[in-house]
């Protein structure tokens, strides 16, 4: 699957996050494409993608964007992320 | 991995256990570990708070944590980081995880020359035990040596 993370800048808290992103997919075995992303830019990339993460301050700028929008509050919480990614791995 | 921890946080990039009055000024003191580094020129560090005032505290990216950057500008001279202990935590406005005790500078001209550096601290800063010690640690040598272990 696809995933899209989506910071303010596109260059800092989502490249974080795509790196434990990664991390937690080999966990759980599932196969995925991480890509990020600014929240202006994301509105019009968010539909190429299965899933968008972001922070739930950022959550209101992607108002509009059919693809699920999941919020991440500790984006160096491993197990939070998981238990996103669990409810989309099928 | 390894990755060129020196170059993107070399000494005159760390503060550690300074004190801020407020967010902003957290923010002015990791602006000024990228200029004391020659990462940045003073523009950025106002960018920086501009970032926060524009679209909120969602820097603050985990508890205690809060990744002070912009985007890529011609205030950026070169990719680098800086590293700011706080001696006191302050409050950025992020109900979830305030207060801010560190605070990471982060200056990138693209998206991609930051990311071997980025996945060291994702790494560190996701695990409790080298977090404990990071806040711990005595020099910025010991501090990149957690990050690259």
């Amino acid at each position: 699957m696809n995933i899209l993370c989506v910071c303010g800048n596109g260059i800092g808290t989502s490249v974080l996050l795509k790196v434990n992103v990664e991390q937690v997919s080999a966990d759980l075995g599932m196969d995925v494409t991480v890509t990020t992303s600014d929240a202006g830019s994301a509105k019009g990339t968010a539909n190429m993608n299965d899933l968008v993460l972001t922070s739930p301050q950022l959550a209101p700028e992607l108002e509009g964007v059919t693809t699920p929008v999941e919020t991440v509050q500790n984006f160096m919480d491993k197990d939070e992320i998981k238990g996103i990614l669990e409810r989309y791995n099928d | 991995m390894a990755t060129d921890i020196n170059g993107f946080l070399p000494d005159s990039a760390f503060q550690l256990d300074v004190a801020a009055q407020d967010w902003k000024d957290a923010i002015r003191l990791a602006g000024q570990g990228l200029v004391n580094a020659g990462f940045t020129t003073d523009a950025y560090t106002d960018e920086m708070i501009e970032t926060v005032e524009k679209m909120g505290p969602y820097i603050v990216i985990a508890p205690g944590l809060a990744l002070a950057h912009s985007r890529p500008s011609d205030a950026v001279l070169e990719t680098g980081l800086s590293w700011v202990r706080l001696s006191t935590p302050v409050k950025f406005g992020n109900e979830a995880n305030d207060p801010v005790s560190l605070v990471i500078g982060l200056a990138g001209r693209d998206e991609n020359e930051h990311v071997s550096v980025m996945s060291a601290i994702a790494g560190s800063l996701s695990d409790a035990e080298k977090t404990r010690k990071l806040a711990a640690a005595k020099s910025p040598e010991e501090i990149r040596a957690i990050l690259n272990s």
